[in-house]
């Protein structure tokens, strides 16, 4: 999914997500190392939220797109909107669409705002070109590829070969790479059993590789699958690939501290 | 069968408990997505076919009215007695009435998921008529008289030593071993005999083929034409959807159906019916029906849900859905199971019956990826949950607590001060540690899965910081 050559330096907004807001900064503090390492003037806008899932997954298409209208007007001076997730980003990239009046003039500037979009790690390789260099994580890891990534904005080979570059890091195959985690975001929360069953399949899945170390591009997925780990007391470790690639993976991420 | 999809939450419950269940899922599904995947490799015009079957289905719906006449008047220039059925009591009534015209005392009957839907079993004990299941995994679930909980295979809930007990307690002559060969042998001989004293030999459809009238089923057991064969009487019952135009249509369709359904290049038998017996011919049935059955197919049309009637019924979405991984057919408590059973379910009863089923998916979107006629199901089950809102048919909590929500969202400020509020409450609750074991309101994760403990401030407030910083 190449595009036309970007601006030298692409002024990017970057779409935190609510998620890495709440939980985990550290993985928004790696996406502005990455945009700017690959030459992106990053502004984080701070009339942002959430991308709008929670209620477009429960049919509330009104407040969607509310929420949506919020987004647009906040990141439309950028060159590009960047999310460190495929679920949020692929909401703002392909589900947007529908939510405003067919030739309206908010569906034109939807139109234009969800062109240019992008999940972060797809970002990097396919309109930036980025190279990582001078990274280091020494481990064996697993990838899991989050399904909204995968099949709404192909993401599958662009985190293979960011991670390719990196020094000590080897990637074993993950049985299953490509099914869902039982996340499923508000799934979760309405269907925690049936979750959990699902979850536990994979937790089994990536113990069985012998890796240390689960990444992903989704911290719902992430945080989901580090904490069955943890819960059947495993001691895999668990990183957004951008905190691989910006050399901020320390700890044991996403699976929690020990505990003192 | 009673339909129990507003009970699906207590059915998925009970389903999780079931360890033998979970056994038998993961055996056959796991076998099925890797036999699927081969056999697509090894075919590399499966996506322009794919293409074209979606094209042919879309086109043959939009002039539905003009290929079923088509298809009325060849069969019944082959000699078939057409029926037209708009309900499924009607379809019954019309079985019914053959059955008793025929005075007939059993029936073999060939699986057909438009048979479950519409109730053949009640229509045959209305008319008095012995019924005789003869596929085997219908077979083993009218012994153990269970509804069928998949589409292709109506008795994955069962493994095969559930199946070796059952045979052993139902059969006139028990099983030689538990070996597979053995007990379908045993199926064969408890089967045999009632094949070929059948009065009325029931069966489905695959497809109809409008410019020659004929009625294509495919099989895999033999079990099909020694239905259809040896009674007088053959019915067919079959949905208005299953029609092609011609016979290089078909084509397309069959090469699908067999590599989505079960990972296999062809079936075992692709049979045409063109008919009943003609002078001259060995065998086959004196009289020939086909009943056409509606059951909300036309409300479908012209609708979000139109592209549900492409669906050939190949089962690929729930042998690829985690959901139905983890609880089985049962639980979606209805005849369709899975994803695909999740849209046709609220469309054939009433999204009110069948409230729980849209929300019965994590939109991981692996069924639309894998369906042969690409079917969008998560963004139609997307859609069934935006009319459930609109319909009001929320649960008032989940409604509230939305509210609550999209009130903060809509406003960043505010939103800003509550996630830090949040963050704050949960780092105190942790209390200094890495994980949180249980957190209050968040049950359902916490039973399962520890929580992170979130870093100290929220990103922006981190990042508002370092801003600050800078200057």
């Amino acid at each position: 999914m190449k595009t036309a050559k970007p601006p030298s330096s692409p002024r990017v907004g970057l779409f935190v997500t609510c998620l890495v807001d709440a939980m985990r900064p550290n993985v928004g503090f790696a996406s502005l190392h990455l945009l700017e390492a690959a030459g992106c003037t990053v502004e984080v806008p701070r009339a942002q939220t959430c991308c709008g899932q929670p209620a477009y997954n429960s049919g509330d298409d009104a407040t969607t797109a509310a929420i949506a209208r919020g987004i647009i007007e906040a990141f439309e001076p950028y060159d590009y909107v960047v999310v460190p997730s495929g679920s949020c980003g692929a909401m703002i990239r392909s589900h947007f669409d529908g939510l405003f009046e067919d030739g309206s003039d908010m569906q034109a500037r939807q139109r234009a705002l969800s062109a240019k979009t992008w999940e972060i790690l797809s970002f990097l390789t396919d309109v930036m070109g980025f190279v990582p260099e001078g990274v280091r994580y020494d481990g064996m890891a697993t990838y899991h590829d989050s399904c909204s990534g995968l099949r709404d904005l192909g993401v599958h080979d662009q985190p293979r070969a960011l991670l390719d570059q990196v020094e000590g890091l080897r990637l074993t195959p993950l049985v299953g790479h490509d099914v869902c985690c039982g996340f499923g975001g508000t799934f979760c929360v309405k269907y925690p059993d049936i979750s959990n069953a699902i979850v536990s399949d994979k937790a089994e899945a990536i113990a069985d590789t012998g890796a240390d170390t689960l990444l992903a591009g989704d911290l719902g997925c992430l945080m989901n699958m580090a904490g069955k780990l943890r819960r059947n007391g495993e001691t895999v470790k668990a990183f957004h690939t951008v905190e691989v690639l910006a050399n901020m993976a320390q700890g044991p991420g996403l699976t929690g501290e020990e505990e003192a | 069968m009673i339909q129990t999809s507003d009970r699906f939450r207590a059915n998925a419950a009970r389903a999780l408990q079931d360890d033998n269940l979970k056994i038998a899922l993961t055996r056959t599904t796991g076998l099925l997505q890797r036999r699927r995947a081969q056999v697509i490799d090894d075919y590399p015009q499966y996506a322009d076919a794919r293409a074209r079957a979606k094209t042919i289905k879309d086109h043959t719906l939009r002039y539905l009215d003009h290929y079923l006449e088509m298809f009325e008047r060849n069969a019944v220039a082959n000699g078939a007695v057409v029926h037209w059925a708009q309900t499924p009591q009607e379809a019954r009534e019309i079985i019914t009435r053959l059955c008793r015209e025929a005075g007939a005392q059993s029936a073999t009957r060939v699986k057909s998921m438009l048979g479950e839907e519409i109730g053949i079993a009640e229509a045959l004990e209305a008319a008095e008529v012995d019924r005789i299941e003869t596929d085997l995994a219908e077979h083993i679930i009218q012994l153990a008289t269970d509804p069928p909980s998949h589409v292709v295979m109506p008795a994955m809930h069962k493994t095969r030593e559930q199946v070796a007990d059952l045979f052993d307690a139902r059969h006139d002559v028990r099983p030689a071993s538990h070996d597979v060969a053995d007990l379908v042998g045993s199926a064969r001989r408890e089967l045999r005999e009632k094949f070929m004293t059948a009065d009325i030999g029931i069966s489905g459809a695959n497809f109809l083929i409008a410019e020659t009238g004929a009625v294509v089923t495919v099989t895999n057991e033999g079990n099909g034409e020694l239905t259809t064969t040896p009674p007088n009487t053959h019915i067919v019952t079959v949905g208005i959807e299953k029609l092609v135009p011609g016979m290089d249509h078909c084509a397309v369709f069959l090469r699908l159906l067999s590599r989505a359904a079960i990972g296999a290049e062809i079936t075992q038998y692709t049979s045409f019916y063109n008919g009943p017996r003609r002078d001259g011919d060995a065998d086959g049935p004196e009289t020939y029906h086909i009943v056409l059955v509606d059951n909300r197919r036309t409300e479908m049309l012209g609708g979000f849900l139109q592209p549900m009637l492409r669906c050939i019924r190949c089962g690929a979405c729930m042998n690829h859905c985690p959901v139905y991984a983890a609880v089985g057919g049962h639980a979606y408590g209805a005849v369709y199971p899975g994803p695909m059973g999740s849209v046709l379910t609220p469309a054939l009863s009433s999204l009110k019956e069948a409230k729980d089923l849209p929300h019965a998916c994590t939109l991981n979107g692996r069924c639309k990826e894998v369906c042969p006629v690409d079917i969008p199901l998560p963004d139609m089950l997307r859609s069934l949950r935006a009319r459930q809102y609109q319909g009001g048919l929320t649960p008032p909590v989940t409604a509230i607590a939305l509210k609550g929500w999209a009130m903060l969202a809509r406003r960043p400020q505010l939103y800003r001060m509550a996630a830090a509020a949040v963050v704050l409450a949960m780092r105190l609750w942790a209390r200094g540690r890495g994980r949180i074991r249980w957190l209050p309101g968040a049950g359902g994760w916490t039973r399962h899965r520890d929580l992170p403990a979130p870093e100290r401030g929220t990103f922006m407030q981190q990042y508002a910081a370092r801003q600050r910083g800078r200057k």
